[in-house]
């Protein structure tokens, strides 16, 4: 113990004031979200957002508490950290309330706690600990299949549930293995699967008439291109590769040809087969693809109206007509942003962006000043699971992403969330606040 | 690559979402207006405050026109699904029309804007809706609202008063603040005063909530603005006299035109037969205006102002007036009736210009304007009539033939008076002499005339040689303004000459052989004159009357289509219309019965 500054001096104050600014922004946006056309009654405790003041109440006294307890505890059991979680979301299987379609809560009384915002914390922990115990080389294979465990666990039991908004999140952890030195090629593959994946959405929806097996899907003329440009680059390899390497690079196309296709194939199918109309519908919408149905892209079309007529600086606080008269759907929680946008404008809204955006490359920042592999690896976790909240909520309500449902850090309603997202950050900042005294 | 500077990509693809998601902001927020269109639909509405329309009243303050309560059904596609749907079969059955028209109005509704309201049941009476508001809440969407229906309860004067219907495209796209949906004249009275009638609309706009209903004014009410209601129209129309016209014309085809020859007032106006315009509001317009339009009879057609029927004898006043006044002849001028180019009725042989009207002597007046036309100066027969004819088409437009009697009925048709250049057309310049066009010297031939411009005609007579524009509004708004003085119109004809004429229309009523006694009314000098105009079918009973004689007080002319002679049949008509102004009440009522209850066809000899 080199220092012994009170913990308070020693946190990283950006990252705290970040936080703080968006759960402010969070419970003005939700008072007007719920408070309709009516004046907010702010300490109606009954109401989401007399609710949401007091988690973000307790949201402080929890960060607060995590602050003063010693870093090397959340080490020591991120282990059972993450065992409870796996049991939790056990539990909610079991015994959950279903809400929306999704087994993803426990009820108590007019609470509801929804364990899944909890796993994250959980899984980046684990994570770190399992990825920091290795001292040299940390993106092994043998890392990576632990890691794939560790991280499919929570995401399959999850999915059960079913809550695909929150399993995409754990995709994100891929910008960990990234920074721990999975190749890049990794990275270009994933690019390339989600290229494929527009593709295959795009062509999937049409039909065909093709000249001997009648009339088919289009992705079956996808199918015929990969295959076609696979041939021509087989057929082609000694034109533009070195002898010596000539094997090596047939083998690549031969490979990433079949999975290419087989993705595309098996990806059409989990579309026709295993998803229902109105979630096909949802995707659909999103690639413009004319479902037929004018009340499939209600949602997002209510969204973008709210946003796009909030114009430079917004109609206001609670002077919105589409947040006081219930347009848009899920307002207070998932369509949050939609309320910034009507009522705080281009300014307003742009303000959130940016201050995500900050927050997001400080805790990159953080993460690269730490000696402890654990914290730094953590700390990747921790921006991966922002970004990808930021990334499909955000992508949602401006039309970008498909309607997924999961919340904006910080400024959604719903306490589960909130109280997830302060421990997954706050025990970040107790870890960084320590990275002079302890060597791990 | 260290590891450590993949810190930057990583960052790197952070910013790159957030200046995608600028960007789209920008756009969404900014630089389109596609987004702030939608969310203005999507939340404001803007109220309609539809003013109350002017009332048309007769001379006496009685309504012709009038608004009543009703009901337009509204439907909200939306608000309907959002609540499961609704059992089409009953609400088809509680609205009174078939379910597949309730489901194309659905269809329609849902093309037009799911979330909005469309107007699927139009002006529902109010009575009718009593009998359905207690049932109608049970089904999600629909709802009513209240409208006012514009009504003609007396049922009288159908075609001046027009017909007031939903605006078409062409009247939107006009500009002129109309809307899917509203009303405006679309004939007569109702549409030529439309701006009168209409008022200005107020509008309200409302922020409205996802289920449509109105929660606080847009832009605090600011740019809100209250109606103005229209003004009334004070009609010259006697509805008293209009009733009793149209009683006397049932089942005839033909006009009434009563005016007030000392102000042009129009009294009465008469096409028959006529419908009721009620029957054009609502929801049956369509079918009714069908079968009206479809109806042998022509009901919508407005004879009074729209048919041009050829004058026949009543021409030869006009004939005379013309021939006193260029001096071709004189009131004594006596001519043989030869009936060698043209036949004449009735026991005669050497009448004056008095006794050729009373006994309407075709060669008479068949000599007249072979007088005033080929007067020989010229030398030549064509030449002459190619010189002549222009005065006297002249002559005959001053009595209002051919013009617009003073512009006061858009719709009203000019009718024909032909000139040098018409017969030019036809025959080629100069190669018709008066032999060709001899036949309109009787008022036959090309010439055309309203029954309008034949009652105009008895108003002349009646004024010794001037008329007043015939008009029919007397004044707008809620005081009656007596300033509007019509136009006055010459004839250029000295009033001595209509003295021989006057006495001739006196003598064609009052005389033992006159042709137009039955237009007799006890206590009342008439003074009248009969047509009968030759068709290919049974002849058009035409008369023009004036009386009393020594002053004046209604000039009429009366036209009826394929009825036989003009004194058989218009003229007891005119006797009774007559009798009924200007003593209130008709005490022939042997006369009354029998033109009353005569329909088509008519009996070809009567006894
Ligand atoms: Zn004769």
């Amino acid at each position: 113990m080199r220092r012994t500054a009170p913990i308070f001096q020693r946190i990283d104050w950006f990252t705290a004031a970040a936080v703080m600014a968006l759960m402010i922004i969070g419970l003005f946006n939700v008072a007007s979200a719920t408070s309709g056309a009516d004046a907010v009654d702010w300490f109606d405790w009954g109401n989401k957002q007399g609710k949401q003041i007091i988690w973000v109440a307790i949201g402080i006294l929890f960060a607060a508490t995590i602050l003063l307890i010693e870093g090397e505890f959340f080490i020591k059991t991120a282990v059972i950290h993450y065992g409870f979680n796996l049991l939790t979301l056990l539990a909610v299987l079991a015994i959950g309330k279903t809400i929306g379609g999704a087994k993803s809560w426990f009820s108590f009384g007019n609470v509801g706690i929804q364990p899944s915002e909890f796993a994250k914390t959980g899984t980046a922990l684990m994570l770190a600990w399992l990825l920091s115990r290795t001292s040299e080389k940390i993106a092994t294979r043998d890392n990576l299949i632990k890691a794939i465990i560790v991280i499919g666990i929570p995401a399959g039991l999850i999915l059960l549930q079913p809550d695909a908004g929150t399993v995409l999140v754990f995709g994100g952890l891929i910008f960990v293995f990234y920074r721990e030195g999975l190749s890049g090629n990794v990275l270009m593959g994933v690019f390339s699967a989600l290229l494929i994946t527009v593709a295959t959405i795009l062509t999937g929806a049409n039909q065909l008439n093709y000249p001997v097996i009648g009339s088919h899907s289009a992705v079956f003329m996808l199918w015929g291109v990969l295959l076609g440009i696979g041939l021509i680059l087989w057929i082609t390899t000694p034109y533009w590769i070195v002898p010596r390497r000539r094997k090596f690079v047939r083998r690549v196309i031969l490979i990433s040809g079949i999975a290419s296709i087989g993705f595309s194939g098996m990806l059409h199918g989990g579309m026709e087969k295993v998803l229902k109309p109105h979630q096909r519908d949802r995707i659909h919408v999103l690639f413009g693809i004319d479902v037929g149905n004018p009340d499939a892209d209600y949602n997002i079309r209510h969204s973008k109206a709210a946003i796009g007529s909030g114009s430079w600086t917004g109609k206001g606080f609670l002077q919105g007509p589409m947040t006081a008269y219930g347009f848009v759907p899920e307002q207070e929680t998932d369509f949050i942003f939609c309320t910034i946008g009507e009522e705080w404008g281009f300014f307003g809204s742009s303000f959130v962006l940016i201050l995500f955006t900050g927050l997001l490359v400080r805790i990159l920042m953080l993460a690269e000043r730490q000696r402890s592999a654990f914290t730094r690896i953590y700390a990747y976790g921790v921006a991966s699971i922002l970004f990808m909240h930021y990334l499909i909520n955000v992508g949602m309500v401006i039309g970008l992403a498909p309607v997924i449902g999961i919340p904006l850090p910080f400024v959604s309603a719903g306490g589960s969330s909130l109280i997830g997202f302060t421990l997954l950050i706050f025990i970040l900042l107790r870890l960084d606040a320590e990275r002079f005294t302890v060597l791990r | 690559m260290n590891l450590r500077e993949r810190q930057w990509i990583i960052s790197g693809i952070f910013l790159l979402i957030t200046l995608i998601f600028l960007g789209r902001l920008m756009q969404m927020q900014i630089f389109s207006d596609e987004w702030k269109d939608y969310a203005a639909r999507l939340t404001e509405e803007t109220e309609t405050l539809t003013p109350a329309r002017g009332l048309i009243l007769d001379r006496n303050g009685n309504i012709l026109l009038n608004n009543k309560a009703g009901y337009d059904i509204w439907f909200t596609p939306r608000v309907c699904t959002a609540a499961g749907g609704l059992d089409t079969n009953q609400l088809a059955l509680l609205l009174g029309i078939s379910r597949e028209e309730l489901e194309r109005e659905f269809k329609r509704a849902n093309a037009y804007a799911s979330y909005r309201p469309s107007n699927i049941r139009k002006q529902l009476p109010a009575e009718d809706y009593a009998k359905i508001s207690g049932d109608l809440w049970r089904y999600p969407g629909i709802e009513a609202r209240r409208r006012s229906i514009r009504t003609n309860p007396s049922g009288l004067a159908s075609h001046l008063l027009g017909e007031y219907g939903e605006v078409n495209q062409n009247d939107i796209d006009a500009n002129e603040g109309y809307r899917l949906g509203d009303y405006k004249g679309k004939s007569g009275l109702e549409f030529q005063w439309e701006e009168v009638l209409r008022g200005k609309p107020g509008i309200k706009r409302h922020i409205v909530d996802l289920r449509n209903d109105y929660r606080e004014s847009a832009q605090q009410g600011e740019l809100d603005t209250l109606p103005i209601p229209g003004s009334d129209l004070h009609l010259t129309i006697d509805m008293e006299l209009q009733a009793y016209a149209e009683k006397i014309m049932a089942n005839k085809r033909g006009a009434i035109v009563a005016l007030d020859p000392n102000t042009g007032e129009i009294l009465a106006m008469v096409s028959a037969p006529t419908y009721e315009t009620d029957l054009l509001t609502g929801r049956d317009r369509g079918n009714n205006y069908d079968s009206l339009l479809n109806h042998k009879n022509k009901p919508l057609f407005n004879r009074s102002m729209r048919a041009t029927y050829r004058p026949g004898s009543i021409f030869k006043m006009v004939q005379g007036l013309i021939a006193l006044e260029s001096r071709a002849i004189s009131p004594s001028t006596r001519i043989f009736c030869d009936r060698m180019v043209i036949g004449c009725h009735g026991d005669h042989s050497f009448d004056n210009l008095e006794e050729a009207i009373a006994h309407s002597c075709n060669p008479y007046f068949h000599e007249v304007m072979k007088r005033m036309i080929q007067d020989g100066s010229t030398g030549s027969v064509f030449s002459d009539a190619h010189s002549n004819l222009g005065d006297w088409a002249e002559s005959v437009r001053n009595f209002g033939f051919g013009t617009d009697l003073g512009g006061h009925f858009p719709s009203l048709r000019t009718g024909m008076v032909p000139d040098t250049a018409d017969y030019d057309k036809m025959y080629g310049r100069k190669r018709w002499a008066y032999s060709t066009i001899y036949s309109i010297s009787i008022g036959e031939g090309e010439l055309l005339a309203t029954p309008l411009h034949m009652a105009n005609l008895a108003a002349i007579i009646a004024n010794h040689g001037h008329y007043f524009a015939p008009h029919v509004v007397k004044s707008v708004g809620d005081s009656i303004d007596d300033s509007f003085k019509p136009e006055r119109f010459e004839t250029d004809i000295k009033p001595s000459n209509f003295n021989s004429i006057i006495r001739a229309m006196q003598s064609v009523v009052t005389s033992i052989d006159g042709t137009g006694k039955k237009a007799q009314v006890p206590g009342i000098t008439v003074c009248g004159k009969t047509g009968t105009v030759q068709t290919k079918r049974v002849d058009h009973s035409v008369f023009i009357a004036f009386a009393p004689m020594e002053n004046p007080q209604i000039a009429l002319s009366v036209y009826v289509e394929n009825a036989g002679s003009g004194g058989d049949w218009a003229a007891p008509i005119a006797s009774l219309i007559i009798e009924k102004q200007l003593n209130g009440e008709v005490t022939q009522k042997e006369k009354e019965r029998r033109m009353i209850r005569t329909t088509y066809p008519f009996p070809k000899y009567f006894p």
